[in-house]
């Protein structure tokens, strides 16, 4: 019966994980082991769950019980079609990042290889444990396992204080979400006290309960996700993080979130009002556009992509937005396809964020440099991270050939499909929200070219660059890995598509496979091919075959003459590395355009200054909207409740007698 | 499905692209000189130009990287499938379906980041400040280029370009207000993205004031005369795809090759107008401050909305 196999796979998957991270810990001594032999063998156990996720697909859900955790109290596992296409994203993100892990954690002295080892394979383990997790018993568990395993990774560099404050801030708005999931799981429950998801699924609820169930999910998932403003973690934590663990944070944990949020509105709550999907579409287009514009304005290239992460969970809030008001108004057809662009760009950005936070990775132990300002040229010693760089940008700017670009163009087409709503206003305002998606995808563009071109081009804004060394060995591997991803989910959507159909069937009971297999493997045409279609196999093999074409006419009909020289540089002598953009200056345009979104502090230079500096620093509102306002308060009402610790033991002994009094009177039987 | 004869109009038509769209070029400077009471250049200069520059050597800065080198092969093939997908002559185009209105904003998007990105490479001043203010147009004239696409796709049912032409040209002779809005906005986005007066001045050099010119000053020989062709072709798929959405008329409907024959010198005579039109607007406008820009793009974007509104209020009978 392979039906039953493939959630046993995925359970030794897990065991695998945590059985490596424990030969890690105590193999700490040898470095070579744990790095050479470990995480790759954590890849090829990364690389069985995706495997055994595809080969799901499609079957009937899996369940299974484990005998673990508390008496009377155990953990229900389910294998589902949403369930499968998370694992398989887990898998094969986690290959890939797991070899690049190898060559990266191998170079250097790594503090405390065999405990980040441990933490890493349990964060792993977790991630796959959510997925799998069918009460909301084993979810917590696993949901905090993640939290700790992935706080402590992002504390791996625990002497800096500015590391410590980034892992204090995760953990704290990570238990808030926690809190907001716990209680949505309570109120799904409806005082049945069954925490299973299958009693939770049979559960009726008044509409207040249902809606109280799924803004609770919508605030804890997206605490974890990123919406804002629960966002402040992200931009911190995924700094200070080692690269491949900020790209498993961004590529995958992220997902996790989204995956918790998918399970709770579409499966477990089997109502949907129409005004839900209005909440996600607003938060999710704020989030986008608030996380896409401050991402044109960092200086760090970690922090540019942490914010772009945030840009990229507001679009999949969108589009699970529309699937929401699509499937309240019974329209399922078009919730499918706005679905699929849900999980197609979940399964995008996985692919090309995380092979951009491990060309960051790269960059920083060849040049010890985060600030890209003092970047420049690395084109030139490290081609191999920067052309595959360059599939990570085009992806995440949305722009054809690549992954990104195919969750977009579905995203917009459902929102061309809004007007057939069946409500006044409505079908009004969500096209034009459509523009505000354009827009959020055309200013990723602009953040995107100054990430590339700051870093990689131009000329070396350090005389010491020039010594920087291309990526190892393991590390290629890894990021051609996952360079090769975001080309496949960009070249051959129908064919994903088609396996994705699966999950899209289980949640809305409607898919797009009828009409994508009526047309051939290489077009991508959702609802009929006069309505719409896109080929991006033919775009790219079309712009190949020009591009090969000119440069062999070119060559045979004139010449191929190269000769060097100085740069033109419009007549001017040439300038110094000094001369060009620096990050802050690229990004100018949005600051002055957009200049009350942020919050600047800006010093220029005068006429006459003889030592003339300009800076910038750009903050985030909400630090002072909305968390220092909560901060102080909290600080208020400790230094209030803190007069009553005199330290006299005299003074503790009467507050016992008088609560032990109170509570006498108020007791009485 | 696919015809022999829709393949063959097909490489017609990019063929004509490629011979057309520098002449477009040499028409509208031509039309320029004339507005400006110069001695026009000859039509053809543009032709003279790239054969120049094509036996030119290639002069290439001392740390211009292989993306400097490979970019301007890469927007030049975005430009030739772009100009492949937009409906000049016929509506039966075998590439149409590979990519509708949306992957076509896409692939112009394509083009603007490697152009960007080369613009960065050799690191002088120039190169960055270009590419920092083409990716600033791009991201304010994407999106209401995509909202002129919304309104059109939302009158035909579709995206796909060929069905847009195909329903506004056979239509019953029904005036729609939006369209009217939507043509409007289409005009500054072309102008804005084509590097035209009253946005950037495709015949300047002055430090301050370029866009398109600042990113390809390091560019020489071959290099330079792909992009200029590029450009050309990019201003000659613009002009087409506001002429065939907007003034429809006489685009062959199958492979009738009658009316495909008879579609080009229509073609050549809106092209002339068109060509005209634009050098008029560039010679009665001044080149505005780059912070006029959002303003200007703006305004597009505001028209472009207006015009979907009106479409889905007044337009749609329920």
């Amino acid at each position: 019966m392979p039906g039953l196999l493939s959630l046993d796979l995925l359970l030794v998957a897990a065991a695998a994980w945590l059985a490596l991270g424990l030969i890690g810990l105590f193999a700490s001594r040898n470095q070579a082991l744990v790095s050479q032999v470990l995480f790759p063998a954590g890849a090829l156990v990364g690389l069985l769950v995706g495997v055994t996720g595809i080969a799901a697909l499609g079957g009937d859900p899996q369940t299974a019980v484990l005998v673990i955790g508390l008496p009377d109290l155990p953990f229900h596992l389910r294998l589902d079609n949403l369930s499968a296409i998370f694992a398989i994203l887990l898998g094969l993100t986690s290959a890939g990042i797991s070899v690049y892990s190898a060559g990266y954690f191998g170079k250097g002295d790594v503090a405390g290889l065999g405990t980040l080892c441990l933490e890493y394979h349990v964060f792993l383990a977790s991630m796959l444990m959510v997925l799998l997790a069918d009460d909301a018993y084993a979810f917590m568990v696993a949901w905090e396992c993640m939290a700790l395993s992935s706080f402590f990774l992002v504390t791996t560099d625990h002497k800096h204080e500015e590391i410590r404050d980034a892992g204090f801030l995760y953990l704290l708005i990570a238990h808030i979400g926690a809190i907001g999931i716990l209680l949505c799981f309570g109120v799904m429950t409806g005082g049945a006290g069954d925490y299973s998801f299958a009693a939770m699924r049979t559960q009726e609820l008044a509409p207040f309960w249902t809606s109280a169930a799924f803004l609770l999910a919508l605030a804890g998932f997206g605490a974890k996700a990123g919406l804002v403003p629960l966002h402040v973690w992200l931009p911190e934590a995924h700094p200070a993080a080692p690269s491949p663990v900020s790209a498993m944070m961004s590529g995958v944990m992220l997902k996790t979130a989204i995956y918790g949020l998918l399970r709770v509105s579409f499966d477990l709550l089997h109502t949907t009002v129409w005004w839900w999907g209005v909440v996600a579409l607003v938060v999710g287009l704020v989030t986008a556009l608030f996380g896409v514009l401050y991402a044109t304005v960092q200086n760090d290239m970690k922090r540019l992509l942490a914010y772009s992460s945030i840009e990229n969970i507001g679009l999949i809030a969108v589009a699970i937005g529309l699937t929401l008001i699509f499937h309240a108004y019974g329209m399922d057809a078009l919730a499918a396809l706005a679905m699929t662009a849900v999980l197609y760009h979940c399964l995008a950005h996985a692919g090309f964020k995380s092979l951009l936070f491990l060309c960051t990775g790269s960059v920083l132990h060849a040049t010890k440099e985060r600030n890209l300002g003092k970047l420049g040229g690395l084109i030139h010693p490290m081609p191999w991270v920067a052309w595959l760089a360059l599939a990570g940008i085009i992806a995440g700017a949305g722009l054809p050939p690549l992954s990104g670009f195919v969750s977009e163009w579905l995203l917009l087409q459902g929102f061309l499909f809004s007007p057939g709503l069946p409500h006044p206003w409505l079908n009004m305002v969500v096209p034009v929200a459509a523009a505000l998606v354009v827009l959020v995808a055309a200013l990723a563009g602009f953040a995107m070219v100054k990430f590339y071109g700051i870093i990689f081009l131009g000329q070396m804004r350090d005389p010491a660059l020039k010594d920087a060394h291309d990526a190892g060995p393991w590390e290629k591997v890894g990021l051609v890995w996952l360079a090769l991803i975001t080309l496949l989910l960009g070249v051959l959507p129908s064919t994903v598509i088609l396996r994705l159909d699966a999950a899209t069937r289980q949640l809305l009971g409607a898919g797009l496979s009828d009409t994508l297999n009526e047309q051939g493997w290489w077009m991508l045409a959702p609802i009929s091919a006069e309505r719409a279609s896109y080929e991006p196999l033919i775009v790219l093999v079309t712009i190949a075959v020009v591009l090969l074409l000119a440069r062999w006419l070119v060559r045979t009909l004139f010449h191929g003459r190269v000769r060097r020289s100085s740069p033109w540089d419009c007549g001017y002598h040439f300038e110094g590395p000094r001369a060009q953009d620096t990050a802050e200056g690229f990004s100018q345009p949005i600051r002055r355009i957009f200049e009350p979104v942020f919050r600047m502090q800006r010093h220029f230079p005068a006429a006459r200054d003889k030592q003339p500096f300009y800076s910038v620093k750009v903050e985030d509102h909400f630090w002072y909207w909305c968390y220092l306002p909560i901060a102080r308060l909290a600080n208020r009402i400790s230094a209030m409740i803190v007069t009553l610790q005199g330290g006299r033991i005299a003074v503790y002994l009467m507050y016992s007698f008088i609560t032990l009094l109170v509570l006498l009177m108020v007791a009485r039987p | 499905m696919i015809s022999v004869s829709g393949f063959l109009g097909q490489a017609f038509a990019i063929l004509l692209a490629l011979v057309l769209a520098p002449l477009l070029s040499g028409w509208v400077g031509q039309c320029r000189a004339w507005f400006q009471s110069r001695s026009a250049p000859p039509l053809l200069l543009p032709y003279y130009m790239l054969q120049k520059l094509f036996n030119k050597e290639v002069v290439l800065a001392h740390n211009a990287s292989s993306l400097f080198r490979a970019a301007p092969f890469v927007i030049f093939g975005c430009m030739v499938l772009a100009c492949a997908i937009v409906p000049t002559l016929s509506t039966d185009l075998p590439f149409a379906p590979s990519a509708d209105a949306l992957a076509l904003v896409g692939i112009f998007g394509l083009a603007r980041i490697f152009i960007a990105l080369a613009g960065m490479d050799i690191g002088t001043a120039f190169g960055s400040l270009g590419g920092r203010r083409e990716m600033l147009i791009g991201f304010l004239a994407e999106p209401a280029l995509l909202m002129v696409f919304f309104t059109l796709a939302m009158i035909a049912q579709s995206t796909s370009l060929a069905t847009i032409v195909e329903t506004l040209a056979h239509r019953e002779p029904v005036i729609y207000p939006s369209l009217a809005f939507a043509g409007v906005a289409f005009t500054f986005v072309s102008l804005a993205e084509n590097a035209r007066v009253p946005v950037d001045n495709p015949a300047t050099h002055l430090e301050l004031t370029m866009i398109h010119e600042a990113m390809i000053l390091e560019y020489t020989g071959r290099h330079l005369a792909l992009i200029e062709w590029a450009a050309s072709l990019k201003l000659y798929a613009y002009s087409c795809l506001g002429l065939a959405l907007f003034f429809p008329w006489g685009i062959a409907p199958g492979d009738d090759i009658l009316a495909l024959i008879a579609a080009i010198p229509l073609l050549l005579f809106k092209l002339a107008i068109g060509g005209f039109l634009l050098a008029g607007i560039e010679t009665i406008n001044a080149k505005m401050r780059i912070f006029r820009a959002p303003e200007f793009l703006g305004i597009a974007f505001m028209l472009a909305v207006l015009g979907l509104l009106v479409r889905l209020l007044l337009e749609v009978r329920v």
